[in-house]
């Protein structure tokens, strides 16, 4: 088993979920398949899905559900 | 005055255009800043800058309690809103009120009036202010909306009852296409919204976007001529214009009376702008919806009116009593605003955070530019992505769009995308130096690739 961190993309406001009344598109303990949306990045009032370019299990996030986050910031841990 | 210092409610370029106003006014400022705000130009222009809460702008800007207390800590008297976040929320402006604080805008209740839309409607009918035909309500069946429909003239749009946004509208052309379409809408509706009822309204195809700004100390209004604001791209504003070109003198005598008219009727305090959909084809135009606070392009009314807007809400609601007549406003000569966005035309204006490398700003006769922008500033990416708003002002209109194209190529914004290279073509464009457009042109003219690096450039 290998650990890897995923980074974000684009500098932004994160969120776990479609919209906040939606269930997250990810909990911790998910499997993650290459092309799965794991969250939304907001960058000024337009969003950009944060999608899985590796396969694993999620282990953690780093950030919270609306969460400020810079580029390059760490996102999720992924074990493979 | 009862103001001596005012808490600023907002941030970016419209942040900077209150401070200045507020001190030219010799009024100090407090700054309202989210901890991702606290290097802003504003924040440096400020006499002072208060943290309000986190990036996010519901935990800051949107946070009318932590808004209230920053004023009352530092010894304010007003809060200005700026234009959007709590700007036309009529709860916020009770509360700043009952804290014993000025709100610089209208009285809550006309917000609460003016921003309900079947409000405001009737409003405007009780004025004598012309709206968008439509059906007496919900049409119950396909004989009552052919009954309806005829009333209105076609062609017709149905729309949802309980949907909004521009969501679930149809066009029918004639009473066969109605009778198709009233089923399939009414059952779409009834599966997106758990409402089937439609109404009509009556379907402009060359719809222009025209806006009359006015003035109001609560008994006496006047206006300031009319803004127009039709080439938009998803529904927002891209250039905008002062006068409108597309109206005649009569036409543009009626429209802006009509405006005072409903600014009176309802009392109106400060500045204001009334929406209107204006039908090039049949000359007529149709009250939309007003705006209960400064508008982004108010600008280009400043600058055919020489008025200054900003300074004349803060002395409104100060208490002073509007000393301007109608007779004082004359327009002189033209002026465009280009909104000057951190947006990647090239990358179908995807939005474009980051660090302002160098900065070259235009100048010289008739230039303005309104801009939260200076070197070394790091862009954040948690609110729109307005960097600045061009304007030019001449004599004509075509002079006024030679000195926008001439101020656009003296600017330049190093380390961010910008918008600048959309102006610059647009300002080229045929059918805008002809003032030839209507709110769908820009989106229809964009498919044409006209930013693409191959496109060759219009002639004129």
């Amino acid at each position: 088993m290998t650990k890897s961190t995923i980074e974000a993309p684009i500098p932004g406001t994160f969120y776990r979920s479609p919209s906040p009344q939606e269930p997250v598109f990810k909990n911790e303990g998910d499997a993650v398949a290459v092309g799965d949306t794991v969250g939304l990045i907001e960058v000024m009032k337009s969003f950009t899905p944060v999608i899985a370019e590796t396969a694993g299990t999620l282990v953690a996030f780093h950030v919270e559900n609306e969460d400020a986050v810079m580029a390059g910031q760490p996102l999720y841990d992924l074990e493979a | 005055m009862a103001i001596s210092k005012i808490l600023v409610a907002n941030r970016g370029e419209i942040a900077v255009r209150i401070i200045r106003a507020a001190r030219e006014l010799g009024l100090k400022t407090v700054q309202a800043a989210s901890a991702a705000d606290e290097t802003m130009l504003a924040a440096r222009l400020a006499d002072q800058t208060v943290c309000v809460g986190p990036p996010h702008a519901s935990k800051s800007y949107l946070n009318g309690d932590a808004l209230i207390a920053a004023a009352r800590d530092t010894g304010c008297d007003a809060v200005h809103p700026g234009y959007g976040f709590l700007s036309e929320n009529a709860d916020f402006a009770e509360a700043v009120e009952a804290a014993g604080l000025i709100f610089i805008g209208p009285k809550a209740e006309t917000i609460r009036k003016m921003g309900d839309k079947a409000a405001a409607r009737r409003e405007a009918e009780l004025a004598g202010v012309p709206t968008v035909p439509g059906s007496d309500g919900v049409v119950k069946d396909v004989a009552e909306a052919q009954t309806a429909a005829d009333a209105v003239g076609y062609p017709v749009m149905i729309k949802a009852a309980a949907g909004g946004g521009g969501r679930g509208i149809r066009i029918a052309a004639n009473a066969e296409g109605l009778a198709q379409l009233i089923p399939q809408a009414s059952a779409e509706a009834k599966a997106a919204f758990g409402d089937g009822g439609l109404y009509l309204e009556r379907f402009v195809r060359r719809a222009r976007h025209v806006e009359v700004q006015i003035l109001g100390d609560g008994e006496r209004a006047i206006h300031l001529f009319e803004r127009e604001c039709s080439l938009q791209r998803r529904r927002q504003k891209v250039w905008e214009e002062a006068p409108a070109v597309c109206l005649s003198p009569q036409q543009r005598q009626a429209l802006c009376h009509s405006a005072v008219k409903l600014a009176e009727r309802v009392g109106y305090r400060g500045a204001g702008t009334l929406e209107y959909l204006f039908d090039e084809e049949t000359g007529e135009f149709f009250f939309i919806e007003m705006n209960t606070r400064i508008q982004v392009e108010h600008p280009v009314t400043e600058m055919v009116t020489g008025v200054d807007l900003v300074g004349w809400m803060i002395r409104i609601a100060g208490g002073e009593a509007l000393s301007l007549s109608q007779e004082d406003i004359v327009l002189r000569g033209h002026a465009v605003e280009a909104r000057i966005n951190a947006e990647d035309p090239a990358a179908d204006f995807r939005p474009h955070p980051g660090t302002v490398g160098g900065l070259e700003l235009p100048g010289g006769m008739g230039v303005r530019f309104d801009t939260m922008l200076y070197p070394g500033y790091q862009i954040p990416p948690f609110y729109d992505s307005l960097l600045g708003k061009l304007i030019a002002h001449a004599d004509s209109r075509e002079r006024a769009i030679a000195r926008m194209q001439r101020a656009l190529g003296e600017l330049t914004v190093e380390g961010v995308p910008t918008t600048v290279p959309l102006h610059l073509a647009l300002a080229g464009a045929k059918d805008v130096r002809d003032g030839a457009f209507h709110t769908g042109w820009l989106e229809e003219w964009l498919k044409g690739r006209p930013l693409a690096d191959d496109a060759t450039p219009e002639k004129e």
